[in-house]
């Protein structure tokens, strides 16, 4: 080996040896929303690239008795809510949130995760429940005793946001329409992936929010896409939160199976919540340490709605045929999405929108990190990372908002009373509102 | 120049034999005095790559070696656990390492009873997955790693139990004789410059690779080998276990895990002045090179510095033969110059590795006792040294661990990289002030992880400044240069935008460059390319 090529060399790009690129800035401090707002979390410095070094032993002696018998043994590392601020943030390239989500399996690994943690993780199995028992369900989780209840025995806080469960899961309302269809004009065939994008509707749409699937279906049929909607499973995300990867692994390789015959075929794989979105993108990959085929093709192939809408109008192809909204809209950038590391593509639709007064609030996270603030200890600190956003959308005077990750649509719309909204609603609304401008023309006429 | 009261031995040089041989002597009832002129543990012994030696590496052509390790590798882990981490060893066969030593290997070890057990390539790798997926065989040996620093306090704490003293920055400038005997030792103390005189009845060199320059001081010629080894820091432990080539020792060919980072050694060149420590980037670049052997990924790995340490090889006259250095044995020799030279109080312990220091003390304080009419026999071995407990040996977390379980966070913490506190930080000071910060990170590790000083050494300045207002100027430069003087060799990538950040930190954002100019020490911090 030659002095230049030592000089050269590129340094190891995985997340294991990723404490290696940490120059000790102190950015990822000032950018962590938890750190801000409580002592309790020492900061992604010094859970990440700090610790990191402290864990590359193999197991505790026996002689640590008293201790945990773990690798690693930092627990305030589980105070990270792993909305990644620090990762985007990193100048050096530390993947600093990963490294932490990575050690929190660690610390959790062989041992049976909390009721809570488990269960907080396993949205199809709360969602099937949920929908099958909708009435009882969504009267439970909207009544008190119920919810102080759940508070003392599994530790879910009495307060944290919950949606509705909606009447019937996402995916059999989508069979039930493709039945319709084909009855009606016989279409059996797929269409090819010039003419439709696969979707990746989440958990959040099929038990609770299929108006958002329903929103982004117009849209796209608007600009001459129809969609695809596959069997899927949850994306994974609630699992790699709570340090499950096992189940996490299976989740992902379940979906990777059935997105990436798509993908290979040349389908563009879209989704609503950019928190899934980017989980497929890149925690497969770099979290779940899933570095096959499969991953790399899917992850190439998957995009955020409004990142293909920005994509489809900077080729010209968008139809921006919007009708006035005049309303002030503040926008919030969830943390997941700006790990996307596309901008905010939301703000630069709504500036397509005649009359659409949106602002970005500029906050960097609600709080709720997916499920962290739902959980009793920790829903004082996501309240309290949120809170300055709660108070510029109240301050607003809007009656709406709009976010791209449903958790911080529901966090928002709990801590403000202000109906948040996905961003292709209010492009749909857009849209309508050209419509109900035309027909108006038209009945003058 | 003062006088002081006499003592039964002095011993010179404060690493760890001359600890060991301290403690040998105090605990046989000679009240002894140990002089040092720097820190404990600034010459060999911290120098080195951290090697608790199984005896493997010596196997195959140094049987005595081989076994003296092996019977005093496993008298440590008993004696001194808290400076040991019990990480294990292996011994890999890559394609490049000869059929035949491999072959060999087991039996050698057997032969000079060392366990050694092959085991399958495919547990090797899962263990240690960053090792070369190419290599044949495997054998695990009871290689360890050791902290020198923290061996050699327990060895003076003990010695200082038994009535003996040790003494840090003091030098020996000169020894009265009086015909065949030595009487007296004149020692300067170089914080202060006074010089004091002190009588005694014996004197112990355990000047190591400085020997030759101690026995000069006597009248006494001894001419040394020193043989220079080179050793890279990488900022991250890449194996969990000691990794060893198997074949006849050469440059590279070890990576010894040691507290956070991984080192990896050596070279060998002989050098004449034991001071040396010059590193070239020729030997850091063949290294690397050679290291890559064992780890493919190497060098992608971020280097936090180079350093160097002497070998206290001895050359005897009559084995005039041997001309390379790494063949001379590693065994030590007790030299007796009494017989050899006519000075009848005086014997120099050379050669040997830090593995045995305990064994090197025990034969030469056999030889003083003798002359000294001692009958007390040594008990180093059977004695666990002071503030350890027993079967508790050190393990990679336990500094988060301990941090975390007093609440952790950042607060507290002087030295983020390696998790020093301020109760630490202090507790240290209360002890060894006045000391230099170079002193603290031997004690404490302070300024060792990544950032090599950048975001300690304000604040360990601070603390400094409160117990000697002024000091913390020179004490920051004269610091930062020591830190700095290692990067520059390796500097490269992430190591060399660090380094410039913290050059940033503290000649621009806290304006040390016109401190600096203002002193002595404004030949100041060195940098690559820095414009003066």
């Amino acid at each position: 080996m030659t002095i230049a090529e030592l000089v050269r060399e590129a340094a190891l790009e995985q997340v294991g040896y990723s404490a290696d690129e940490c120059l000790k800035c102190n950015v990822c401090n000032t950018v962590c929303p938890v750190a801000r707002v409580t002592d309790l979390f020492p900061g992604p410095k010094y859970v990440g690239p700090q610790a990191a070094r402290f864990r590359m032993g193999h197991t505790l002696p026996a002689q640590a008795k008293g201790l945990p018998r773990l690798a690693s043994p930092d627990r305030t590392v589980d105070w990270c809510s792993g909305c990644g601020c620090c990762t985007a943030a990193c100048p050096a390239g530390v993947k600093v949130a990963e490294m932490n989500s990575q050690s929190r399996a660690r610390m959790k690994a062989g041992k049976l995760p909390k009721l809570r943690d488990w269960g907080l993780g396993q949205t199809d199995l709360v969602g099937t429940v949920g929908v099958l028992f909708r009435p009882i369900a969504n009267w439970a989780l909207a009544n008190r005793p119920i919810r102080r209840l759940l508070h003392i025995t599994f530790g879910i806080h009495h307060s944290a946001p919950f949606p509705k469960f909606s009447r019937g899961t996402y995916q059999s309302a989508w069979k039930r329409r493709q039945k319709r269809l084909q009855k009606q004009f016989g279409i059996t065939a797929e269409p090819g992936p010039g003419a439709a994008v696969v979707y990746f509707h989440g958990c959040s749409v099929n038990y609770y929010e299929p108006e958002v699937a329903e929103a982004m279906i117009a849209v796209l049929a608007r600009n001459g896409y129809e969609v695809i909607v596959p069997p899927q499973v949850c994306c994974g995300l609630p699992l790699i939160s709570n340090g499950i990867y096992g189940e996490a692994r299976a989740h992902a390789h379940k979906n990777l199976e059935i997105l990436a015959g798509y993908a290979r075929r040349g389908y563009k794989i879209l989704g609503t919540s950019s928190s899934c979105i980017h989980t497929i993108k890149a925690e497969y990959r770099e979290m779940l340490d899933i570095h096959d085929d499969e991953a790399t093709v899917v992850a190439n192939a998957t995009w955020d709605i409004c990142e293909f809408l920005l994509d489809l109008h900077d080729q010209g192809k968008l139809d921006t045929g919007f009708g006035p909204l005049p309303q002030d809209l503040p926008y919030h950038a969830p943390c997941q999405l700006r790990s996307h590391g596309i901008g905010l593509p939301a703000m630069d639709l709504f500036a397509l929108v005649p009359g659409l007064r949106a602002r970005d609030i500029d906050h960097d996270c609600c709080g709720i990190a997916g499920t962290y603030g739902m959980k009793k200890e920790k829903y004082g600190i996501a309240m309290a990372v949120g809170a300055p956003l709660f108070e510029k959308v109240r301050a607003s005077g809007a009656t709406e908002a709009a976010c791209d990750s449903e958790t911080c649509r529901w966090q928002i719309q709990g801590a403000t009373g202000v109906r948040t909204r996905h961003p292709v609603e209010i492009l749909l609304a857009a849209y309508r509102a050209a419509d109900a401008a035309d027909a108006a023309e038209a009945a003058r006429r | 120049m003062s006088e002081t009261r006499p003592f039964d031995v002095i011993v010179v040089g404060g690493g760890a034999t001359g600890a060991g041989v301290l403690r040998d002597l105090a605990r046989r009832g000679l009240r002894s005095l140990l002089v040092e002129r720097g820190d404990y543990g600034t010459g060999t012994t911290g120098r080195y790559h951290g090697l608790l030696h199984s005896g493997g590496r010596y196997a195959m052509r140094d049987s005595q070696a081989a076994r003296e390790c092996i019977v005093e590798n496993r008298i440590l882990r008993r004696i001194a656990p808290a400076s040991i981490e019990a990480t294990g060893g292996y011994f890999v066969a890559t394609p490049d390492d000869p059929e035949d030593y491999v072959d060999g290997f087991p039996a050698a070890c057997a032969a000079a009873g060392i366990e050694c057990e092959e085991i399958p390539v495919l547990q090797a790798l899962a263990r240690e997955p960053a090792l070369n997926p190419k290599i044949r065989r495997v054998f695990r040996v009871p290689d360890g790693s050791v902290e020198p620093w923290n061996l050699i306090e327990a060895n003076l704490a003990d010695a200082r139990l038994h009535g003996s003293e040790a003494w840090s920055y003091h030098r020996v400038v000169g020894f009265e004789r009086a015909g065949d005997r030595i009487t007296a030792a004149t020692i300067r103390d170089e914080s202060s410059g006074t010089t004091s005189r002190i009588s005694t009845r014996f004197v112990v060199s355990a000047a190591g690779a400085w020997a030759g320059g101690i026995a000069a001081l006597a009248g006494v010629q001894l001419s040394m080998r020193p043989g220079k080894g080179v050793m890279l820091i990488y900022n991250q432990r890449m194996t969990d276990t000691v990794i060893n080539r198997c074949h006849l020792s050469s440059d590279g060919d070890i990576m010894v895990p040691v507290h956070t980072v991984a080192i990896l050694g050596t070279t060998d060149v002989r050098v004449a002045d034991p001071d040396s420590n010059e590193i070239t980037r020729e030997e850091v670049a063949a290294l690397i090179g050679e290291g890559e052997k064992l780890f493919p990924d190497l060098r992608r790995m971020r280097l936090l510095r180079a350093y160097a340490g002497v070998r206290p090889l001895y050359d005897p006259p009559d084995d005039v033969g041997v001309s390379e250095n790494r063949k001379m044995s590693r065994a030590h020799s007790v030299i007796d110059h009494g017989e050899r030279d006519g000075v009848d109080n005086f014997v120099s312990i050379v050669g040997g590795k830090l593995t045995t220091y305990r064994l090197m003390a025990e034969d030469t304080v056999n030889v003083v006792a003798a002359r000294l009419g001692v009958t007390e026999r040594c008990t180093t071995a059977g004695a666990v040294l002071p503030n350890q407990v027993q079967g508790k040996t050190y393990w990679l977390g336990h500094r988060l661990a301990e941090h975390e379980a007093q609440g952790g966070g950042d607060a507290a913490l002087i030295c983020e990289c390696e998790f020093v506190t301020r109760p630490m930080l202090e507790a240290y000071l209360d002890e060894h002030w006045p000391c230099s910060i170079d002193d603290v990170r031997r004690g404490t590790r302070l300024g060792m992880g990544p950032c090599q000083g950048g975001f300690c050494t304000f604040r360990a300045a601070g603390l400094v400044s409160e117990r000697g207002a002024g000091a913390e100027t020179d004490a920051i430069v004269d610091y930062l240069r020591e830190r700095f003087m290692g990067t520059r060799p390796i500097a490269s990538g992430r190591q060399l935008q660090e380094l410039w950040m913290v050059h940033g930190m503290y000649l621009g954002s806290l304006g040390l460059e016109s401190l600096v100019d203002r002193g002595p020490a404004s030949a100041a911090v060195e940098v690559p390319n820095a414009r003066r």
